[in-house]
């Protein structure tokens, strides 16, 4: 596997690795915040935006602790985050549909039970989805929007392309 | 010659403010523009390729750095030359194309209208000029802002992605938001005059002379900070002078702040933030971006900045380079190759990728004309840009009472440029008014919460050039 930083995109043996996949057990209680914040960057904008204390650091320039125990899935930080760079999923729910919360700020903008293409990390499309939620964040004005996505692509997809 | 509208009327974030409806006319034919919007935007808007033709060989010249430092948009306006990126389109202008050299006949001899004498001089209303000015305002020291552009603001004017850093700071705003903010706060110092649109040409024995259209003043200022920023780097190619070709901040400019188009389909070349970050924008404003390529074989900006545009389809080409442009009066073609770890182009590895636009995002370089003229040690330092003014860990340089901040002392982003805005107003507000302890103790936490952004492994480049840049502050100490 190439490096990120040759490449763009990051894979789930690196996010395993930096500590930002919950357990099993987790997964399977509720939503919960995947952090693909791989670099050390200056910024703790997720810090301040958490309800729930869940995310830490000590020095602006840490990569983000991320204490799953106290993360609900609420999703605002998803809204927040300037590298556009959290998403929440979702795998509690019976049956083969999962849930992926993730920014999206290109047109057409989309609306509740819509249908969208799904993206990989790479642009490739890997399904479609329905919209279950969306708002806008009341700071960023960035559109924070809920997808259905199989189960088993809930670590897949990123971004979704809008279906007019 | 093919018209067409080139502005952006929906944005899924932004909205643009547009001025009345006016009407210019470019060789004698009417275009729709905006009062108060760059000229050179209003042009280009209405699908205008050539602005002008260089003197000698005549090739199309067009837009490439939208700031007023290229002098590419030059057009004869009113009869008079005139650079269009940084003029405000007015009612009934008349635009002609230049195919020579500009006579400087038509300029009226100007004498200074106005002499100034004022306790601090800011040269520069980006961030870097605007934090200064913030720490001055409501103090009993008077201060002249003199900034070139239409809008205050610098380059925040056009960054439209929510700014990273602390919540003490601006994380999670919008640029354009925070230099609208500060923008209104200097308008209401009354110990803050702005000088807009005036242009600093020189540092003589008398003062510090400033132009604008209307006047020139002779500034006799007992402080200075100079905080003017940077200008985009180039590049060499075949036919790298051709209209469509820009500096990516300039496309920034002319997409951001004025709502119009650079191009549909675009190569962006560099793969630093600026590159990443715009490639972004322009899928915002619906354009497409074919690739991103970098000479390295790492992506140079920020992995969250690639990430984002990664997702959506774009292809980052790393090792790759540019060999040269096709195109009658704009580019139409570029062709692209693979590189060695020499930088050597691997034959039989050429691409042409059809595309109207090519950005250049090759770096910065600090603009340090007017420092140099005050007289400072300056230094050569690759990490930081290239020649850049020595200064103390108060940003005060080896001449006395003129400080430096943002850009010019070390190409970095707005908010290392803030903090060192702010060290630079403590610094004068120190000597000024002695040791207090509250100025003091600001300053110290300033100078700490520098130290800890430069701290991150993405900045080590700078932290680097930043010890070699320093002189002892014994200066400012006293």
């Amino acid at each position: 596997m190439r490096h990120f930083k040759e490449t763009g995109v990051v894979d789930l043996d690196t996010l395993t690795k930096m500590g930002y996949v919950p357990d099993e057990i987790r997964l399977r209680r509720g939503p919960v915040a995947i952090y693909e914040c791989v670099e050390e960057i200056p910024c703790n904008v997720c810090v301040f935006s958490c309800p729930f204390n869940a995310v830490s650091k000590n020095k602006i320039t840490d990569l983000p602790q991320i204490d799953f125990s106290r993360c609900t899935g609420c999703g605002v930080c998803v809204g927040r985050c300037p590298g556009l760079a959290i998403f929440v999923v979702d795998v509690s729910k019976e049956g083969d549909t999962g849930y992926v919360t993730l920014p999206h700020e290109l047109f057409p903008t989309p609306s509740k039970d819509g249908e969208v293409v799904l993206l990989d990390r790479e642009g490739r499309e890997v399904g479609k989805g329905t919209v279950t939620r969306v708002y806008r964040d009341k700071i960023t004005k960035s559109w924070v929007v809920t997808v259905s996505v199989p189960k088993d692509l809930v670590m897949v997809v990123r971004a979704i392309k809008v279906i007019r | 010659m093919c018209l067409s509208d080139r502005r952006i009327y929906t944005h899924p974030i932004l909205e643009f403010k547009r001025g009345k409806e006016i009407t210019i006319f470019f060789e004698g034919k009417p275009i729709r523009a905006f009062e108060g919007e760059s000229l050179a935007a209003a042009i280009y808007a209405a699908g205008i390729n050539v602005f002008r033709l260089s003197p000698i060989l005549k090739r199309p010249r067009a837009v490439f750095c939208m700031v007023g430092k290229c002098g590419s948009c030059i057009v004869r306006v009113n009869g008079i030359p005139t650079r269009t990126c940084v003029t405000p389109a007015e009612e009934n202008m008349r635009i002609e194309r230049i195919s020579n050299l500009p006579e400087a006949s038509k300029y009226e001899k100007r004498l200074v209208s106005e002499e100034i004498d004022v306790d601090v001089l800011i040269v520069g209303g980006g961030p870097a000029g605007m934090a200064s000015a913030e720490v001055l305002c409501g103090t009993d020291l008077s201060v002249v802002l003199v900034d070139d552009q239409i809008r205050l603001g610098g380059q925040l004017i056009k960054q439209t992605h929510i700014f990273f850093g602390s919540r003490e700071l601006f994380a999670g705003k919008r640029g354009f938001e925070i230099a609208e903010e500060y923008s209104n706060k200097l308008s209401k110092c009354p110990n803050v005059r702005v000088l807009d649109r005036t242009t600093v040409i020189g540092v003589f024995k008398e003062g510090v002379v400033a132009v604008s259209d209307e006047a020139t003043y002779l500034i006799r200022p007992k402080y200075v900070v100079v905080a003017a920023g940077a200008y985009e780097n180039y590049l060499v190619f075949e036919n790298n002078d051709l209209p469509g070709i820009m500096g990516a901040g300039g496309a920034q400019t002319l997409m951001n702040v004025w709502g119009v188009k650079p191009g549909n389909e675009i190569l962006v070349v560099g793969s630093g933030n600026v590159g990443l970050i715009i490639s972004y924008q322009l899928l915002q404003a619906g354009a497409e971006v074919k690739a991103v390529i970098e000479a390295l074989p790492r992506i140079g900006g920020w992995f969250v900045h690639a990430a984002k545009i990664r997702r959506y389809g774009v292809p980052i080409l790393t090792s790759h380079t540019i060999l040269g442009v096709k195109g009658s009066e704009r580019v139409e073609e570029a062709t692209i190759a693979r590189v060695d770890e020499g930088w050597n182009v691997i034959r039989g590895t050429e691409k042409s990728l059809k595309v109207d636009t090519v950005l250049l995002a090759v770096g910065l370089t600090p603009n340090t004309e007017i420092v140099r003229q005050f007289g400072v040690a300056m230094k050569y330092i690759p990490e930081l840009g290239g020649l850049v003014p020595l200064r103390t860990p108060y940003m005060e340089t080896s001449v006395e009472n003129v400080f430096v901040a943002g850009d010019l002392a070390a190409i970095e982003e707005a908010t290392t440029a803030f903090i060192e805005g702010w060290i630079a107003g403590y610094s004068i507000l120190i000597k000024a008014h002695g040791m207090k302890e509250e100025y003091l103790t600001k300053r110290e936490n300033l100078v700490r919460m520098l130290y800890e952004y430069r701290s991150a492994p993405v900045s080590e480049k700078v932290r680097k050039g930043w010890q070699l840049s320093l002189i002892p502050c014994e200066v400012s100490a006293k």
